[in-house]
C-alpha cells in the first residue's frame, strides 16, 4: 500500500471481511415461512385460519388415537377400561382382524393359502408393471399366477386349473399355426381348442393330486374378496374394453353394433342393478339345483361394468391420435392387427392412462357394492356380523375408518403408480 | 313377442321350481344339511361370533329345525340375506326355509305364497327418547322430530298413530339401524321409533343406556315368525311343530338340563310322554324318528332357554318376556297340544 491517499482516505480495509451467515430474517426456515406462509396479510390470516382447524382437528382426534384400547373382549369392557376418558375402542380390530381380512367362514386353518397368494400377486404384476426393469422370463411366472392363485384360494385338486393352464397354452399354439390361414380362422382354432380344455378340467376334477381342502365361494369374504373381484375384474375388462373399443370403431356393421349396444346398455344401467341381477334375477332363470357360482357370477358383472367404461376411455384416446398414424401403418404396408398392435394402440394407450387407472380405481371402490346383494366383503362385514354382535354392537368410527384406510392405501399405491407410469412412457420433447 | 317369452321362461322356471320343492323334508335329508336363510346380522337374532359360528335367537329355530330332521343342529348351511334377497332366496328354493325377523303380513302370506308356520317373537313399534327430554308417554310428541328407517312399515305406522292422534312430527329418514344410532345420538332427531326388541338392542349398545328410556305405547303388531313356501305341506308341519315343541317344552317344563332324564323312560305325564316319543307315534306321522322333539329341544333348550341365552335379561340386550311369555304367565305363545 502506497501512502499517496493518506491524507483524503480516512480508512482503508486491508483484508477481506469474512463471510457472514445472512440475517435471520433472510435465511432457513424464517425465511420460508415469510415467503410461504406469511407473503401478504391475506396468506398470514389464512395461515392462522388453517393452523387453528388443524389443531382442533388434532385435538380431537389425537387422544381418541392414542388413547385407544387395543385389547378388550367387548364394547363394555372397553367402556369400562377407558372409564370416562376420550380413546377409541380399536379392540374390535383385533378380535375380528381375521373377520376383517378373509370373512367370517374362511377355514383358519387356511389362512396362509390367500396370504400366500396376495403374496405372489406382486411378484406377477411386477414384470407386467415395471417391464422395463425386470427380465421378461418372470412374465412366465405371471401367466402361470392366475391359475395358482385359483388353487391357493379355493384349494381342491390341483388338476383342473393345471389342465386349463395347458388349455391355454394349446389354445395359442393353435392360434400361432393357424394364423397364417388368416386371422379370423386362428381365433376359431383357438377358442375350440379351449373350449376342449374347459370340458375336460370339469370333467377330470376328481383326480386328487396335491389336494388343499376345498373353499366355496360363498365363504370367501373380507377385503380378500374385494381384493379378488378388483384384481380379476380390472385385469379382465383392459383387454375387452380394448377390443370394445376397437369393434366399435370397426367397419363390419355386426360386430359395431353388438359394440355400440353392449356398450351404451351397460352404461345406462348402475352396477347395483346388474348385481341383483346377477344375484336374484339368475336364480329364477337356472333349473333349481343349478349351483353357478356366485362369486363368477358377480365377476362377470362387474367386468362387464368396468369393460364398457374402459372401451369408452380408450375410444377417446383412439380418437385423440391423428388420421395420419393410421395412414402412416397403411403406407407401411401392415395389416389391420399389426397396425394396431405396433402404432395405434402403445399411443392410444398412453393416451387413456389417466382414464383407465381413474376407472379401475372406482371400479375396486365399487366392489364394496356387492354387500348388498348379501356377500360379506369388508363393508359387508363390518355392516352384518361385527355390528350386530352383541360384543361390538356400537363401534363405527373404528371399524370404517379402517376399511378406509386400507382402501386409501390401495387406491393411492395405484394412483401413484399411474403417475410414475405417464412419466416413464412420456416421449414428448417439452 | 319378447315379454311372452319372458313370461314363459318364468312360468317354466316357476313350474319346476315348484315340483323340486313338493318333497323338501326328502332333500333336506338326501343333502345332510338344512339350507337355512338368516338375517346379514341381527344383534341377539342372528350374528355370527367372532369364530364364525351362526348364533341367536332365529338360528336357534334353524338349529332346533335341523337336529329334528337330521339329528345335528350343527348340519346347517346358513344362507345370509337382506330384508330386499330373503324372498327370493325363498321362492327359488335356494333355502328351505326363512328364520329372518319377518313380520307375518296377509300379503306375504297370502300374494308372495309363503307359509308362516308360526310366530317366534311378538314383536311392535316403538318409541325411544333421551331421559332429559321429560317424556313419559307417545302422547306428549307433538311436534317432536322423529327418526324412522325409509321404506318400512314402521314408516307407515307412524304416520297412522300421529295422524289418529292428530299430531305432528317431522320425520328424519335415515337408512339403517346403525346410522339411526349415530343420527338419534348426535340430537338430530328428538325420538327414534323402530321395532321394539331394535330399540332395547340399539339402547343396550349406547355407552350411557340409562340415559334414554323406551315408552311405554307400542304403536303395531309385528309378529316375526319362521316360513316356507307354499305348496309343501309335510315340509311345514315340520318346521311348524318343531317350534311348537320348543314352546310346549317351556310350558311342560322340558329344558335341555332334564330332557335326558325325561325321554330315556315313559314318565306320568302323557303329553311330554308324547312329546318326547316315549308313547305314541308322532314322530313317524311327520316322517321322522320317535325323537327328533328331543333332538330339537336338545340343540340349544327349549324356547324359554334360548330367549334367556340371546336377548333375555341377562344378555345385554335385557329383553323382559311381555309378549312373548307363555299364555300360563299372561302371554301370548299358546302351543297346540301334542296329541
Amino acid at each position: 500500500m502506497s501512502d499517496t491517499h493518506a491524507e483524503s482516505v480516512a480508512y482503508v480495509r486491508e483484508t477481506m471481511l469474512p463471510e457472514t451467515p445472512p440475517p435471520a430474517a433472510e435465511t432457513g426456515i424464517t425465511r420460508w415461512m415469510k415467503q410461504n406462509l406469511f407473503a401478504t396479510v391475506p396468506n398470514a390470516v389464512l395461515t392462522v385460519a388453517a393452523i387453528v382447524v388443524i389443531y382442533f382437528l388434532l385435538a380431537a382426534t389425537l387422544p381418541w388415537i392414542l388413547n385407544g384400547i387395543w385389547n378388550a373382549a367387548s364394547i363394555r369392557e372397553c367402556r369400562e377400561i377407558l372409564d370416562g376418558t376420550t380413546g377409541g375402542c380399536f379392540a374390535v380390530l383385533s378380535d375380528r382382524w381375521n373377520q376383517l381380512l378373509f370373512g367370517f367362514k374362511y377355514p383358519s386353518t387356511e389362512y396362509w393359502r390367500p396370504a400366500l397368494a396376495f403374496l405372489l400377486l406382486f411378484v406377477a404384476a411386477a414384470p407386467v408393471m415395471f417391464f422395463k426393469y425386470l427380465p421378461r422370463k418372470m412374465l412366465l411366472f405371471t401367466a402361470v399366477y392366475p391359475f395358482l392363485a385359483f388353487w391357493l384360494i379355493w384349494g381342491g385338486s390341483i388338476v383342473p386349473p393345471l389342465v386349463l393352464l395347458l388349455g391355454f397354452v394349446a389354445a395359442y399354439v393353435a392360434f400361432k399355426t393357424l394364423e397364417k390361414r388368416g386371422f379370423g380362422v386362428a381365433v376359431l382354432g383357438g377358442l375350440g381348442v379351449l373350449i376342449v380344455a374347459i370340458i375336460l378340467a370339469g370333467s377330470i376334477g376328481k383326480i386328487e393330486v396335491l389336494r388343499l381342502e376345498q373353499v366355496q365361494s360363498r365363504d370367501m369374504g373380507g377385503f380378500m374378496l374385494n381384493m379378488i373381484l378388483g384384481t380379476v375384474c380390472i385385469s379382465l375388462s383392459i383387454p375387452i374394453g380394448i377390443a370394445l373399443a376397437l369393434g366399435r370403431q370397426s367397419d363390419m356393421p355386426i360386430i359395431k353394433w353388438i359394440c355400440v349396444v353392449f356398450i351404451e346398455f351397460i352404461r345406462g344401467v348402475p352396477l347395483i342393478t346388474l348385481l341383483f341381477v346377477a344375484n336374484v334375477v339368475l336364480a329364477y332363470f337356472l333349473p333349481p339345483g343349478t349351483t353357478f357360482d356366485l362369486i363368477i357370477r358377480v365377476i362377470i358383472m362387474i367386468t362387464a361394468f368396468a369393460s364398457a367404461y374402459i372401451a369408452e376411455v380408450i375410444r377417446g384416446g383412439l380418437a385423440a391420435l391423428p388420421r395420419g398414424q393410421y395412414e402412416a401403418g397403411d403406407s407401411l404396408g401392415l395389416d389391420y392387427a399389426q397396425a394396431m398392435r405396433l402404432i395405434i394402440l402403445p399411443q392410444a394407450l398412453k393416451i387413456s392412462i389417466p382414464g383407465i387407472v381413474n376407472v379401475a380405481v372406482g371400479l375396486f371402490k365399487d366392489t364394496t357394492l356387492v354387500s348388498v346383494i348379501s356377500m360379506f366383503d369388508l363393508v359387508g362385514m363390518i355392516r352384518g356380523p361385527i355390528l350386530a354382535s352383541t360384543d361390538w354392537n356400537g363401534v363405527y368410527w373404528e371399524l370404517f375408518g379402517f376399511a378406509a384406510l386400507l382402501f386409501f392405501v390401495v387406491c393411492y399405491g395405484v394412483s401413484q403408480y399411474s403417475q410414475w407410469l405417464e412419466r416413464e412412457l412420456n416421449t414428448d420433447h417439452r | 313377442m319378447k315379454k311372452s317369452v319372458f313370461l314363459g321362461a318364468l312360468t317354466v322356471a316357476g313350474l319346476t321350481a315348484g315340483a323340486a320343492a313338493a318333497a323338501t323334508l326328502d332333500d333336506v335329508k338326501a343333502r345332510g344339511t338344512l339350507n337355512c336363510g338368516v338375517t346379514t346380522g341381527l344383534v341377539g337374532f342372528a350374528a355370527p361370533d367372532n369364530n364364525g359360528n351362526w348364533d341367536g335367537f332365529d338360528v336357534g329355530v334353524c338349529r332346533a329345525v335341523a337336529a329334528a330332521v337330521l339329528g345335528d343342529p350343527q348340519a346347517v348351511e346358513f344362507v345370509p340375506t337382506t330384508g330386499k334377497t330373503r324372498f327370493t332366496a325363498l321362492a327359488s328354493g335356494e333355502i328351505d326355509m326363512l328364520a329372518r325377523n319377518t313380520t307375518w303380513t296377509f300379503s306375504r302370506d297370502v300374494d308372495l305364497k309363503f307359509e308362516f308356520v308360526g310366530v317366534n317373537y311378538y314383536d311392535g313399534q316403538g318409541f325411544m327418547v333421551p331421559k332429559e327430554l321429560g317424556v313419559s308417554s307417545a302422547k306428549d310428541l307433538d311436534g317432536a322430530t322423529v327418526c324412522i328407517q325409509t321404506g318400512t312399515t314402521t314408516e307407515l305406522n307412524l304416520a297412522d298413530y300421529f295422524r289418529k292422534n292428530s299430531m305432528n312430527y317431522e320425520p328424519v329418514p335415515i337408512e339403517t339401524n346403525a346410522e339411526a344410532q349415530q343420527q338419534y345420538l348426535a340430537g338430530a332427531c328428538d325420538v327414534y321409533t323402530t321395532d321394539a326388541s331394535g330399540l332395547a338392542a340399539t339402547r343396550a349398545a349406547f355407552e350411557d343406556p340409562s340415559a334414554h328410556v323406551l315408552l311405554p305405547e307400542i304403536v303395531s303388531k309385528e309378529p316375526l315368525g319362521p316360513l316356507v313356501r307354499h305348496g309343501d305341506n309335510e315340509w311345514g308341519d315340520v318346521v311348524r311343530w318343531t317350534l311348537n315343541a320348543l314352546i310346549a317344552a317351556e310350558e311342560l317344563g322340558v329344558t335341555s338340563a332334564n330332557i335326558a332324564d325325561m325321554a330315556s323312560t315313559a314318565g306320568d305325564s302323557p303329553e311330554i310322554n308324547r312329546l318326547l316319543g316315549t308313547e305314541g307315534n308322532l314322530g313317524e306321522m311327520l316322517g321322522l324318528e320317535a325323537d327328533w322333539a328331543v333332538k330339537a329341544i336338545s340343540a340349544g333348550g327349549n324356547y324359554g332357554e334360548l330367549f334367556e341365552k340371546n336377548i333375555g335379561e341377562t344378555t345385554p340386550i335385557g329383553l323382559a318376556r311381555g309378549l312373548n311369555a307363555q299364555w300360563t304367565d299372561g302371554g301370548l305363545l299358546y302351543s297346540p297340544p301334542f296329541r
